[in-house]
Parts: C-alpha cells; structure tokens; sequence
C-alpha cells in the first residue's frame, strides 16, 4: 500500500548571515492512508519548517539541498506551481494553530468557505449549502445563521471548529494539523481532538498531527516522530514510544511533561542546556551536549538502533537504561 | 453587493452622528447638484445699484463688491469644491492604492525607493508646492487637481502598504495559500478588502482637506480664474471688505465649515461601521 504521505531524508537549509541554517536534517516521516501520525518536539525543533518545506511554501532564503516528499505517490518536492495550487487545499489542507488569525477578519464565515470552493462545480447556494453542512458536522449550533457571522463574533473554540471544517470541506487525502489545539483551553483541547478523529473517521483522510504536547499525541495519534533540534531522533507506534522510549531526549521529555507529575513542585523539571546551533551543529548526534549518557563515541553519527518492531531511535545508547 | 450596502446604510442610520453627518453631505451634494434650479440669481451676474446689499429676502446672503448675488455663488462654489475634491481624491487615491500594494507586496528595493518618494513628497510643504506649480501651468482647476494629487497620494501609499504588510504575513493569508489560492487571489479577494476599509475612511477624511486646499488656493489668487465663483474667491473677497461687510466673509466660510464637519464626521462613522471588529454585535 502507498502512504498518503511519504518524507523521504527531506533536509531544509536557511541563508543567514551567519551561513547556512541547518533547519531540518534527514527527516524521513511516513503518513500511511488513514492513520494518524503525530510528530512531538520542543520550540525550534524544525516543525513549522516541515510543514512549509510540505505546502512548499518555504521562505526565499530555504533551500532544500536533499530529500523528497511524495503525497499518494506523487513528487511535491518537483511539482509545477500550477499543480501545487491545485494540490494544496484540495489533496492537503492545514488546519493553523491559532484560530484567533487563521481566519480573515473582513469577510463573514460564509464567504470565506464558499470562497475556497471556488474550484467545486455548483452556484453559490449548492456551495453555501455545502458549507453549513459542514459546520454542522463539526458541531457548530446554526450553521446556516453562522455563515453570516465574522470570525470576531465566534469564540476561539468555534472558529477552531470553522478552520477544521474549512480544511475538511475539501476532503482531503491528507490533513496537516499544526498545533490546532495550543491557542485553546483544556476544556476545548479534548473535543477538537474527538472532532479531528471523526473528521479523520468520515473523510479517511490521513493526519500529520504537529504538537509539543504529548498528552493530545498519545490521546490521538497512531505512531509518533520524536523531532529535536531538527532531527527526527525517535519513531514509533504511540503506546510503545511513551511506555519504552529508546532516546535519552525523549525520555527526558516524557519526564518533563508536567502531566506527570504526581506531586506539587516548585519548579518544573526541564532538561538542561540549550538547542546546540544550527548554523555549526554538533557532528554526531545532535543531543550529545545535553545528554546525560554521552561519550565519545556520540560524536560520529548515530544509528537507528531497532527498539521493538517499528520503533527505532537514532542513539548509540538507546534503551530504557542504555548500553 | 446591494444587500451589504443597505446594511451599511441602515447601521449608518442608527448612529445619530453618522445621521447628521449624511444629512449636511447630502445637503452639500444635492444643492451642488441643482444649483443652476435653486440659484436665485445669476451667480455672475453684477448688478452695481445692489452692491454690498445686506441680506435680505431678495438676496439671502447679500450681495459682493459687484453685486453679485453671494447665496448663488456659494452653490456654485460647491460644485467647484466637490468637483475638484471628488476627482483629486480618486486620482490620488488610485496613485497611492496601486504603489502602496507594489510597495507592500514588492521586493525590498522597491518598498524602500517608494517610501523614500512617498517621504519626499510628504515632507514637501502644500502651499509652496501649490505656489511653484501654478506659476509653471495655467491657473485653473486642473492645477489645483493636480497639485493636491501630487501632496496627497503619499499618505494613501504609506496606509495602504502598511496594511499590506502586516496582513501579508498574517496567518490567514498563509492559511489561504495552503489552499491553494493564487497570488491574484490572494490580493484582490483578501488583501485588497482589508486595506479598503481604512483607505475609505481616509479618503472621506481628505474630502475636507481638498475643499480647503482648493478653496486656500483660490484665496491666494493660484486656484481658480478670476470671476469663478469658488468658496475660496468668495472668501477673497469677502476679506477685502471685511471692515464694513463682514457678512459676505461669514457666508463664504459657512459652506466650508458644514464640508469639513459633515465629511469628517462622516468619515468618523464609515470607520466604526465598516470595520467589522469595531462594530458592535447585533
């Protein structure tokens, strides 16, 4: 079976005036047909960046010296301008993490949604049609009186639940979701996440799934990317990743979640030491300054050590307790 | 399209300022309109036995220094003020609308060269500006037009690329290109009615500032030919008698007094109704 998506050792550099950033290093993610895959990771970790390098909507200065990504079989990366537009919205669609501005302001819901329909057959009321049908399936109350409404009169909530059915209006083969639930409360988090999976249920569409949370991964996703300092360090099935991780950077991760945290602490853990610079990383493994298992070995590139089927992590010391 | 203007109309209508404002614009435009069927009087006409007359029922507003009817000349004037004021505006706001987009939308080299232009033309004073034009071109309203193009078009360029770029970066506008809008797309159907809504209200603010100009310039002698009846030359005149007729300068200021607020006032309305976030809910 062919993945909805596949990434193949996609690498991202940024001209700076420092020299080349090295945004993304070798990241390989595949996103099979109907399943969930989420990718976790700190701030600056090369997230947005992969979802750009995916809608090829990278800034001037990117350039993508490796790698390829293919959507059903298809080259993104060597795609027309012309057959890009037509793959993003209607084979991909992004649904942004921030409600608040993901929405433009001046025009009213309903014309945002016909608008993106522009390239669906029917006349306006077939596509106003279409539209509250969507909202409605994504639970907003009176959808055809909601067409009218501005983005301002709707709460966060509702206008994440508007981005949703705006991204599954096109039904998509593949979905993005970049942090869609960050900019809302907890409250909210988990009925967009039982949205998604219906959306995802309905249309059976796959999801990239980005977050730094890894409650609402371990919630949704069938398997997960570890993602650091643009590198993917670890994959695999969901359950397996947090009950074993094999990375040090992902055990300390789970560790640092305040989710886990049975007891009230002052100070929440962290890991210490900063992201190393992209400009000159480290050679070797890229978390070997701030690892607690590091020797010297850590400075030639690591391995990807099998863990359990379908888990690897890039570590010479993976394990629970390493070796 | 028609519905969204009878909305904008009938919210417009429950603002008792906006009520007013539409009333004293309407009044300007209506009465510049059929001011050949309400005139009294031939607005050029001299009658030299009525000179100075005080206002009475014959001639409302009284009568010039020619005995010219003064009410006949000041609805003539408006015409003159609304014309210039109505084509200086779109032309210049046309200008500002298209380099304000190029510059917003541009490469760096070019918004810097157009806010360097946009900087120099602003810095430039109005009236010396009008001064040093109308000794190059003939006298008449089209020097006045475009003298008031010339100084105005940069401030529609500077708001106009300002909006551009913070919305050019917005996230709504990436949301979009996701998917899969194209570049005219993008401008015309959600960069272009964002920046609209400010641009309108600024140009129904310089309404006013062009009626002044044009009636400034006309005082000084540079805006419209002699025996026009502009409000400026009725202002003018009215200046030169000010010791024993004052009335004729307090009429000619009248009608540029009603301009100035009905239009700002109005411009003050259009900007708390047309900007969605700043209406109040329904």
């Amino acid at each position: 079976m062919t993945a909805a998506l596949q990434i193949d050792d996609l690498t991202v550099h940024y001209a700076t005036r420092e020299g080349a950033l090295q945004a993304l290093r070798d990241v390989s993610i595949t996103v099979p047909e109907g399943k969930i895959v989420g990718v976790v990771g700190e701030s600056g970790c090369g997230k947005s960046t992969l979802i750009n390098a995916l809608l090829q909507l990278l800034p001037e200065n990117a350039t993508l010296p490796a790698g390829r990504i293919t959507l059903e079989g298809e080259d993104v990366t060597h795609a027309s301008t012309r057959r890009l537009r037509q793959m993003r919205g209607q084979e991909m669609s992004v649904i942004f993490q921030d409600p608040m501005t993901s929405l433009n302001p001046v025009l009213s819901i309903g014309r945002q949604m016909r608008d993106i329909q522009y390239r669906q057959p029917g006349n306006r009321t077939e596509k106003d049609r279409r539209s509250a049908n969507m909202l409605g399936r994504v639970g907003i109350p009176d959808p055809v009186g909601k067409l009218s409404a501005y983005p301002h009169e709707l709460s966060g909530g509702m206008r994440q639940r508007v981005a949703i059915a705006m991204a599954a209006l096109m039904r998509p083969r593949v979905l993005i979701a970049d942090e869609p639930t960050t900019a809302l409360d907890a409250t909210l988090e988990v009925q967009i996440i039982e949205l998604l999976k219906e959306i995802q249920r309905e249309i059976g569409c796959a999801i990239l799934f980005i977050s730094h949370h890894l409650g609402v991964i371990a919630e949704l996703c069938d398997r997960v990317v570890v993602m650091y300092a643009g590198v993917a360090v670890e994959e695999g099935p969901v359950e397996d990743v947090f009950l074993r991780p094999g990375h040090p950077y992902t055990i300390k991760l789970i560790e640092c979640d305040p989710g886990r945290l049975k007891v009230r602490v002052a100070d929440l853990p962290s890991i210490p030491g900063s992201l190393p610079d992209l400009t000159d990383p480290p050679a070797g493994c890229i978390f070997q300054d701030r690892c607690e298992r590091a020797t010297e070995i850590c400075a030639t590139p690591p391995p990807r050590a099998p863990q359990r089927p379908g888990h690897w992590a890039a570590c010479h010391h993976s394990g629970p307790e390493g070796s | 399209m028609n519905a969204f203007r009878h909305t904008l109309l009938g919210r417009l209508l429950a603002d008792p300022l906006a009520v007013f404002a539409l009333a004293i614009v309407t009044l300007l435009v209506v009465s510049a309109i059929f001011a050949d069927v309400i005139a009294p009087h031939d607005p050029t006409a001299m009658n030299l036995v009525d000179r100075f007359a005080t206002p009475s029922t014959t001639y409302w507003m009284g009568t010039d220094n020619l005995g010219r009817d003064t009410f006949s000349r000041l609805l003539q004037g408006g015409r003159i003020a609304l014309y210039v004021a109505l084509t200086a505006v779109t032309i210049s706001g046309l200008i500002g609308l298209i380099l304000g987009m190029l510059a917003g939308f541009g490469p760096r080299w070019l918004d810097n060269a157009l806010l360097f232009f946009f900087d120099t033309l602003r810095a430039y004073p109005t009236i010396i500006l009008a001064l040093a034009l109308a000794a190059l071109m003939p006298r008449g309203l089209g020097t006045v037009i475009i003298v008031v193009v010339i100084t105005s078009f940069a401030e529609y360029g500077r708001v106009v690329r300002t909006q551009t770029l913070s919305l050019k970066n917005s996230e709504f506008i990436l949301a979009e290109r996701a998917m899969g809008a194209s570049f005219a797309r993008i401008v015309f159907h959600h960069i272009l009615p964002n920046v609209l809504g400010p641009f309108f209200i600024l140009a129904a603010m310089n309404l006013p500032v062009v009626i002044t100009i044009e009636a400034g310039m006309s005082f000084l002698g540079i805006g419209v030919p002699p025996g026009t009846p502009s409000w400026g030359a009725t202002l003018k005149d009215g200046f030169d008698y000010i010791r024993t007729t004052p009335w004729i300068l307090l009429s000619g200021g009248l009608p540029l007094i009603l301009a100035t607020v009905g239009f700002t006032f109005l411009g003050e309305a259009l900007r708390d109704q047309l900007d969605p976030r700043l209406r109040k809910t329904r």
